[in-house]
């Protein structure tokens, strides 16, 4: 299994366009740097244009944490297409190519080989989300230096001390490679229906937007059965970024103020992964191989 | 002898067509076994359920003795490849591609074995080109090489020459019977060139619609009385009369401006020069104008779309 995974990971880094996401974020992230730099200010005075008249800001809200939260949520809308583009072509592209018959002819399993393709697809993901990182989080903390988070929502703002925030970003990185790998067994998962990577990348792509409009959307017909959909808990990742609040009306620091959403909503990414990933299994042991 | 393969009574069938009817053959051990037939006639079916690519919906396949269904991983592991097109990941070198083949058969190689391969199938030189670079050819030979990396007792060629040029077919010919003789592989080698097939197998078989039409050596099918020769010569009409008042009479096909046409067995036709030289007849040219083709055509003419041009 483990060579397996070896000879997958070797044939994804090899190919040019593998590096095409790598490219995209580096561009992403840089241009959201370049503005904040350029610009930040101004975008801070519209971020606080409701709450400035009634607050002193003291210190940097403009940090390197804020500037991540603001990369993270632009980007995490958009890398599960840089993702598709991978695991969607896992088998298609191989049928595509014509490899398929011959990975079929070895003497190896074909769960096994299904396997290792959705672990290659999957650590791809995680290297993707690692890169975004490095530049997201740990550049702009090099660029802009760190205090603490102010996280603005329509109802409240919640302050995060400096101190009470990089393992918050762990936890939602750790949470959006649980996301993204979701996001990566539904390509593959379509995948394994195709003779070309466009029509899974399509129809993943397909999905989210259709999911995501529908958990927005606040129509009754669908208030019951959006909590199904893997969209709704793909934005879990910002429950890290609220906390506890005592009785006073203060913030707890070093908490999250609802745990159990987010572990359900990681669960239930979990389930889908391994639907996913369980019905292309499945599906493929009984295929007939024509490409 | 000892049965590499044995096939008994296959049947594929895709909704309502069969694309496999009831097939049964065997491969001897060093046997270069060809496949024949026309397009669609199921061999590239029956090839991809020897490889585990498709599910037969019946009959069973035997290879090395063991059953497929059952003992899929042990015969794989004996077994090299080449399915139709030689496609391979063009973004690879040829080096890496023997590499990551051999990996995956769970054998590893020294440079040197890996170079000794790409040696064998004459890309020695470009074993560090990307495989985009390379002709269809070139890929066909490297597919071979993929094929033989993990020294397999039995290569599945299918339609091995397809999209070749001539030289390309030629180097194919001398690659497969090299594997015969030289490595002693077992090969069952599938093509609708019915030439190449002749020039190439020791044992045969036909398949039409799915169904098996003959089986045998390729000098059983191609029968000695089935022999056409057509003989040309300076003077026609006195050995137009020699053959009458000959035994040869009966065998006696037509006559026309080319010459005299008789089915002879291949024995009979040095009996017969010999008797026409003793008679003073010119002989400008002996064909054997009879070939498998024309066997094989005579055995599926049912599936023929346009009719024979007659001038």
């Amino acid at each position: 299994m483990w060579s397996l995974l070896k000879i997958e990971l070797f044939k994804v880094f090899k190919r040019p366009r593998t590096y095409i996401a790598f490219i995209a974020v580096w561009a992403i992230v840089s241009l959201i740097q370049l503005a904040i730099y350029v610009d930040g200010p101004k975008y801070m005075d519209f971020v606080l244009r409701d709450v400035k008249d009634s607050f002193d800001v003291i210190g940097n809200p403009l940090n390197g944490y804020f500037v991540c939260f603001v990369i993270l949520q632009t980007l995490l809308i958009h890398v599960p297409l840089l993702v598709a583009l991978v695991s969607a072509d896992m088998i298609a592209g191989e049928a595509n190519m014509g490899t398929l018959r011959l990975l079929i002819s070895k003497p190896v399993s074909r769960t096994k080989l299904l396997m290792s393709k959705f672990l290659a697809s999957a650590i791809y993901a995680i290297i993707l989300l690692i890169w975004i990182a490095i530049l997201g989080l740990f550049l702009s903390m090099a660029i802009f230096g760190t205090d603490g988070l102010m996280n603005a929502k329509s109802y409240e703002i919640i302050i995060l001390n400096g101190n009470d925030i990089f393992w918050r970003y762990l936890c939602a990185f750790g949470f959006a490679a649980l996301a993204l790998i979701t996001v990566s067994s539904l390509g593959f998962f379509f995948s394994i229906f195709a003779e070309n990577s466009l029509g899974p990348i399509v129809a993943t792509m397909s999905v989210i937007i259709v999911f995501t409009i529908l958990t927005t959307l606040d129509i009754p017909l669908f208030q019951n059965v959006k909590d199904f959909f893997f969209t709704s808990h793909m934005i879990g990742w910002k429950g890290f970024f609220e906390m506890k609040v005592d009785a006073d009306g203060y913030a707890i620091p070093g908490t999250i103020r609802n745990l159990p959403a987010v572990l359900r909503s990681a669960g239930i990414l979990l389930l889908h992964i391994i639907v996913f990933t369980g019905s292309a299994i499945y599906i493929f042991n009984r295929k007939d191989v024509l490409s | 002898m000892e049965a590499v393969i044995k096939v008994s009574h296959l049947t594929k069938k895709f909704s309502e067509l069969t694309a496999v009817n009831d097939l049964s053959f065997t491969v001897q051990k060093g046997d270069v076994y060809g496949f024949l037939g026309q397009n669609g006639a199921g061999k590239s079916t029956s090839i991809r359920m020897l490889l585990t690519l498709i599910q037969p919906t019946s009959g069973t396949i035997e290879v090395f003795g063991y059953d497929l269904q059952h003992h899929r991983k042990e015969i794989l592991r004996n077994t090299g490849a080449v399915i139709e097109r030689p496609d391979l990941y063009k973004y690879l070198s040829a080096y890496e591609t023997l590499q990551l083949f051999a990996a995956m058969s769970g054998v590893k190689l020294t440079k040197q074995q890996y170079m000794d391969q790409l040696e064998l199938v004459g890309l020695a030189q470009r074993a560090n080109s990307k495989v985009r670079t390379f002709s269809q050819g070139m890929k066909q030979r490297l597919g071979i090489a993929v094929a033989l990396v993990h020294n397999p007792e039995l290569i599945v060629l299918d339609e091995p020459t397809n999209g070749l040029d001539p030289q390309g077919i030629a180097d194919m010919r001398n690659l497969i019977l090299m594997l015969r003789e030289k490595m002693k592989k077992t090969v069952l080698v599938s093509s609708h060139l019915l030439s190449e097939v002749e020039q190439i197998a020791n044992r045969m078989l036909i398949i039409d619609k799915g169904k098996k039409l003959v089986e045998g050596t390729v000098s059983e099918l191609f029968h000695p009385d089935d022999t056409v020769v057509l003989i040309e010569t300076a003077n026609q009409k006195a050995c137009e009369q020699l053959i009458r008042n000959s035994s040869y009479a009966t065998q006696l096909i037509g006559i026309d401006a080319a010459g005299i046409e008789l089915k002879l067995r291949k024995e009979e036709v040095p009996v017969l020069t010999k008797m026409l030289v003793e008679n003073n007849i010119s002989i400008l040219g002996i064909h054997a104008r009879h070939t498998l083709e024309d066997y094989f055509l005579k055995i599926t003419t049912a599936n023929q779309h346009v009719e024979p041009f007659k001038n």
